[in-house]
């Protein structure tokens, strides 16, 4: 006989409505009339998303924390649950930001038909009704229940499935920029693209890895790992794998696509996805690496460590050579996901360990950035958002709000006392050599003596240089986007000055679990 | 009380920033609070202990030695003597950031905790940053750049080291990073070597020594002369401080491991210094640069480890913050009149501002140790301290006096002496630019003969530090 299996809906709902507001998204924009599609929008998603929190903190207090559920397919463990919480805050703030038409003439930061060809008569058509895409919003939560899938999924299936439906939407998001159209849609392509090999390679090792053990279970697969130990299967199996989920985060060397994609895609949408996307996908990475894999760990951490500190030292070269903020943020991006992985290399311990790290890191790190994109799509020129780094010389001068609460984010993001990524920098290198990781901590603080650089060369210019003629001007936004903004800021200052109740929280939560 | 002393600047500083109604005043009203807080603190301090970041083992943990009390005095009396030396040409953000810079300051010359410690160490930067950037010559953006990828590169290097006393830490049992507690972990030779390698990179960055000195010429030329002094008096004290209260406090070892090469270093800053110091033209770059010498007799006094060097060496960080500060502000009363650093641009003023150029000497023979000025007394004693390590050192380190009295001599011989060239009539020092020099150059006279108080205060400091090094060896 075949028994269904039983499914905890008490600590799955969250994740399940995510999911069904993205499909009321596409019944009502099949049926809604165009003129109340985007109040509608808007105001589903974040409804489902303040829904979607309150539900996951309900289960986070809970006590039904740590049971598997579906056949083991999805673990609801602290770490998961607070990343998946993690996700839907900065989910809420790309919600806001997405739905912000202020800035540009009263229309989004989306195409007003994608469809349309650049250049076409028919582009010119959509802009003048003033079309919009209202699908972005339904596509979003696509992607946020993606990722909240990613962060619990205890088998390879379920990780294969989390991680495309939380892929597909973002390359079609990516694509979708009013402006600089063609920039946009050669991104997309090429994240698709990428994404698509990417998915290819990992779905590879997957299968190599079930061939290895026998079973799609993460647990199941350490408890066979442990026992027989390794195999050139098994670790065929990691590597490839590794390079799906290195694909995902923007490790070199799989991070071509990174700075393309950030600078390409509406600003929007890369505030949101930069943080929720990294969020999502070091969950996952954690979550297998420390329980399938955790017996093989002294032949994937030397790997993973040298995949860190390339992904460090580039990352933080590169982006000192750009031009452009967006890419520049882009590169540090990179910078970044070698910081984490770094933090990757320690332990799983009672106290504070790696998981805690990492998971800290990004809480820092998913504010600031959400932060300083939003603030990069205020600032902005006749031809739309001005990206070139020298036209934003003397804001500081001119707008010094906005450029000292760009300076906060840089800040932090350069892991200076009293902001968040002080403490996340902190942790993930703490973690990494108390591990005895002391070569690639020593390479990290190398990098982040780079990294420096070019955040406070970017304060430089808003704050020490004169304005040029053809100066960027700070549009004012409509208040969601000025509430982003501001608790941003204010989350990045919290998370340094008392980081200690969010750290409590971290170790209470405990370890990854399968 | 401690707390106190600390938060006063720091709401002095969003107060002034915030308000629209004469804002120095008001920063100058903070700065003499803090003054008053600090000479209250000198006679009733409790030390405070509240857990901060409890997973961390992270405490508000404040504390006052003798030797912590030399260094709070020198900067809550600095501070508003500045803002008044400052009140022409600086707007309110100046006066908003110096005094967070004296808030994060007092911070670590009283944390009792490393991670606090490192928190405001780092966090002086931020101000600095501002001041040297929005003041000053023409290419202090790019001094201001400079000045920071030093301090934060040096800054990332201690963390390392603070990382590190986290994993010796937790292993023992559960994470401190209390001062009192990190002196009594039993870390192995290797890791306190390196944990001594990375503070000593990161001290020596910030006060500065041979050969990560080369922002600090840059710095004082572009930045005006208050933000030096802020910078030169007393945030690159927290470097020797640091030596003293973290290397031979914390891994004392490993500091008698490497002063071969400490004292070396040393040497060559005194040296290297002063010859600089002499073929300066920019009146400010020599300043900048005389600190390079004395930076590196001081970081030789404590690395001699004796009673003599570790009293002298203190001594040396009070009167140099007097002696230089003093040195900066006339220096910068005088660029004010003649609208130019260069020495050579200078001629014959003696007889135009002897008021100037009498406390131009005096502050200068200061610096040079002419005995009955303050400056005297703890170099005498670092000198003693470098005959006790080897005869071969005190003989180098002596001719930094020598080198001393050329640089200041010729230097004042330059500007002060010969016949006047006056384009156009050059004053005096007015009242408000006496007020500020009178009280530094009696300072200078008085601990000049009557050092007692200084090393009364210093001396209970050094006597258990001396203890575990030479138990130690």
């Amino acid at each position: 006989m075949f028994e269904s299996p039983g499914i905890s809906y008490a600590t799955l709902w969250p994740v399940l409505l995510v999911l069904a507001v993205a499909c009321a998204g596409v019944v009502v924009e099949a049926f809604a009339p165009r003129a109340a599609r985007f109040n509608t929008q808007v105001s589903l998603a974040l409804a489902g998303l303040v829904a979607a929190l309150a539900g996951t903190v309900a289960v986070g207090a809970g006590s039904s924390l740590g049971a598997s559920t579906g056949e083991g397919a999805l673990i609801v463990d602290g770490p998961g649950v607070f990343s998946q919480g993690l996700v839907l805050l900065v989910s809420l703030g790309g919600v806001a930001l997405f739905a912000e038409r202020r800035l540009d003439n009263g229309v989004s930061a989306f195409a007003g038909q994608a469809a349309a060809l650049p250049g076409t008569p028919a582009e010119r058509t959509a802009s003048q009704r003033g079309l919009e895409h209202t699908e972005v919003y339904p596509l979003m939560m696509f992607a946020v229940g993606g990722m909240m899938l990613f962060c619990i999924s205890g088998d390879l299936l379920m990780l294969f499935v989390a991680l495309e439906v939380l892929s597909l939407p973002l390359y079609l998001l990516t694509g979708l920029a009013r402006r600089r159209r063609l920039l946009s849609q050669e991104a997309a392509l090429k994240y698709f693209l990428l994404g698509a090999f990417s998915s290819g390679i990992f779905l590879y090792g997957l299968a190599l890895v079930y061939g290895f053990a026998g079973s799609m279970s993460l647990a199941e697969i350490g408890d066979v790992a442990a026992e027989e130990g390794s195999s050139p299967l098994l670790l065929l199996g990691i590597g490839l794998m590794a390079v799906g989920l290195l694909f995902k985060t923007g490790a070199v060397p799989f991070h071509s696509w990174t700075p393309d994609v950030y600078q390409g895609a509406p600003t929007p949408v890369t505030a949101w996805m930069s943080a929720a996307t990294k969020i999502a996908a070091f969950a996952a990475m954690l979550r297998l690496f420390y329980v399938a894999f955790g017996a093989e760990g002294d032949i994937w951490r030397p790997a993973i460590g040298v995949i860190a500190v390339l992904t460090m030292l580039l990352g933080a070269s590169f982006a000192v050579v750009q031009t452009d903020v967006k890419r520049m943020l882009g590169y540090s991006a990179v910078a970044h996901t070698g910081f984490l992985l770094t933090g990757l290399l320690g332990v799983q311990t009672d106290a504070f360990g790696s998981t805690q790290a990492v998971l800290f890191y990004l809480t820092a790190y998913g504010f600031a950035t959400l932060g300083a994109f939003a603030i990069v799509s205020l600032v902005r020129g006749p031809n739309g958002e001005v990206g070139s780094l020298e036209r934003w010389a003397g804001l500081g001068r001119s707008n010094p709000w906005v450029a000292a609460t760009f300076a906060v984010f840089l800040l932090s993001m350069a892991g200076l006392p009293l902001t968040g990524g002080f403490i996340g920098k902190w942790g993930v290198f703490a973690a990494a050599l108390g591990a005895g990781q002391w070569p690639v901590v020593a390479v990290a603080i190398g990098s982040s003596i780079i990294a420096i650089f070019f955040y406070v060369r970017m304060i430089m210019v808003m704050f020490f240089t004169d304005p040029r003629e053809d100066a960027a001007a700070v549009v004012t936004p409509s208040y969601a986007t000025t509430v982003v903004i501001a608790l941003s800021a204010v989350a990045t200052v919290l998370l340094g000055v008392i980081p200690g109740p969010v750290l409590s929280l971290l170790v209470d939560a405990g370890g990854f679990i399968g | 009380m401690l707390t106190i002393l600390v938060l006063v600047p720091f709401a002095g500083a969003l107060i002034t920033a915030v308000m629209p109604a004469r804002p120095k005043a008001w920063a100058f009203g903070f700065a003499l609070a803090t003054l008053i807080a600090g000479i209250v603190t000198m006679f009733t301090a409790p030390d405070t202990d509240l857990v901060w970041i409890e997973p961390l083992g992270v405490h508000w943990a404040l504390e006052m030695d003798g030797f912590g009390k030399l260094m709070v005095m020198l900067t809550v009396v600095l501070v508003p003597l500045v803002m008044v030396a400052a009140v022409k040409d600086h707007d309110k953000r100046w006066y908003a950031w110096a005094l967070a810079l004296e808030a994060f300051a007092l911070l670590t010359f009283t944390a009792g905790d490393l991670f606090l410690f490192y928190i405001a160490f780092e966090a002086t930067l931020i101000p600095a940053y501002f001041m040297i950037g929005q003041h000053g010559g023409p290419n202090r953006a790019r001094a201001a750049l400079k000045f920071l990828m030093f301090q934060l590169g040096g800054g990332l290097v201690l963390l390392g080291a603070l990382i590190g006393f986290f994993v010796v830490s937790s292993e023992a049992g559960s994470p401190s990073y209390l001062i009192s507690d990190l002196a009594q972990l039993d870390i192995g030779t290797n890791a306190e070597r390196w944990i001594f390698v990375a503070m000593f990179i990161a001290f020596a960055v910030k006060a500065p020594l041979f050969p990560v000195h080369t922002w600090l010429a840059d710095t004082t030329e572009q930045a005006t002369t208050p933000t030096s002094v802020l910078l030169v008096c007393v945030l690159d004290k927290i470097g020797t401080f640091g030596m003293i209260r973290l290397c031979l406090g914390l891994v004392p070892e490993a500091s008698a491991w490497a002063t071969p090469v400490v004292v070396v270093l040393a040497l060559i800053s005194i040296v290297y210094g002063a010859v600089l110091a002499i073929g300066q033209d920019d009146l400010l770059r020599l300043i900048g640069l005389t600190s390079l010498s004395h930076f590196g007799l001081i970081t030789l006094g404590i690395f001699a480890a004796t009673r003599e060097g570790l009293v002298g060496a203190m001594l040396y960080m009070v009167n140099h913050g007097v002696a230089t500060a003093a040195m900066f502000l006339i220096a910068g009363f005088l660029i004010a009149r003649k609208g130019t650093a260069s020495i050579s641009s200078m001629r014959g003023l003696e007889k135009a501002t002897p008021v100037l150029a009498g406390s131009f000497l005096i502050a200068g023979l200061a610096t040079a140790g002419l005995p009955g000025l303050s400056q005297f007394v703890s170099e005498i004693l670092v000198l003693i301290s470098a005959f006790d390590y080897h005869w071969l050192v005190g003989v180098i380190a002596v001719t930094a006096i020598v080198l001393a009295a050329i640089y200041v001599l010729w230097a004042y011989q330059r500007i002060f002496t010969g016949p006047a060239q006056l384009s156009r009539p050059v004053s005096d020092l007015d009242r408000r630019e006496i007020g500020v020099v009178a009280p530094l150059l009696v300072a200078l006279l008085f601990f000049g003969f009557v050092p007692g108080p200084l090393i009364s205060a210093a001396s209970p400091v050094v006597e258990p530090l001396v203890n575990v090094i030479q138990a130690g060896e």
